[in-house]
């Protein structure tokens, strides 16, 4: 039995599907949505070539709800959603962490930065979505938007 | 199996065949493990052979950036062989292609240690 599964819906409203998992702060969490997001992806009719970005972006942003966010914390849940519809699938993400800040991370590509072992995980979403947002949450929690368009804007 | 890593040794360079997933958790640690445990045993010269790695997240791509950090700073040579397309783009957007030293034949890889 899956424990981490504690809602699971499909809603239909007018045109966009949304599926939704709330999800333990483990790194198993962070596999299956990857999946989860992989399978949706496909079905919402991704190109094969962004498949892969969206998987990878997916299993970024989770590692940093799980990890930095909820800090693996068996109490505190991670909330994915994935919804298609209106030329683009949307990925949001929630935890329930302190949050950190966004705004200033070290460039991954400054000369001094490049060898760092940590610090790219943010860029590569970004380069590999269309769309990266991030919403501070109160009184706790991060949640994180990741867009990708099914059709050129 | 997330990851499979297999040593073997060519005249004096150690080649790692890795083959599945790096990624945080079980990959990334096995990667970390056993470039440690090579440097402990004084290999200077070693080989990743990435051919059959499907998939690098962040965190495989700080462990090869740690591993290469590490044997250079012992003084040895970390190259890289055998990059699928995914893993060679990730390393081209990270700007760290022009880092490693990466090889598409193997014995070429080998002789370059000379």
């Amino acid at each position: 039995m899956r424990r981490d599964v504690l809602t699971m819906g499909k809603n239909s409203r007018g045109d966009t599907e949304t599926v939704e998992r709330f999800l333990d702060s483990t790194l198993e969490s962070v596999d299956s949505a990857e999946e989860l997001a992989l399978q949706e992806a496909e079905r919402a009719g991704v190109p094969e070539d962004d498949l892969h970005k969206i998987a990878m972006a997916v299993r970024e942003s989770m590692v940093n709800a799980v990890v930095h966010g909820n800090r693996y914390n068996a109490h505190k849940k991670v909330h994915l959603t994935l919804t298609k519809g209106h030329g683009e699938f949307v990925v949001r993400i929630t935890d329930q962490g302190e949050g950190f800040d966004y705004e200033n991370l070290p460039d991954p590509l400054a000369e001094e930065n490049l060898l760092r072992h940590s610090g790219r995980g943010i860029f590569l979403i970004k380069a590999f979505m269309d769309d990266f947002r991030v919403r501070r949450l109160q009184p706790e929690g991060t949640e994180v938007t990741l867009v990708k368009y099914l059709v050129s804007k | 199996m997330s990851v499979k890593l297999s040593t073997r040794q060519v005249g004096d360079v150690s080649v790692v065949d890795v083959a599945g997933r790096i990624t945080l958790g079980e990959g990334s640690s096995a990667l970390r493990d056993a470039l440690r445990d090579m440097v402990g045993k004084d290999h200077k010269k070693i080989l990743l052979n990435l051919g059959e790695v499907s998939y690098i997240d962040s965190s495989g791509i700080g462990e090869l950036v740690s591993g290469f950090t590490t044997v250079t700073n012992q003084g040895g040579q970390l190259k890289l062989l055998n990059l699928t397309k995914r893993v060679k783009d990730l390393l081209q957007i990270t700007k760290l292609y022009t880092v490693f030293d990466v090889h598409d034949d193997e014995a070429a890889a080998v002789r370059s240690f000379a």
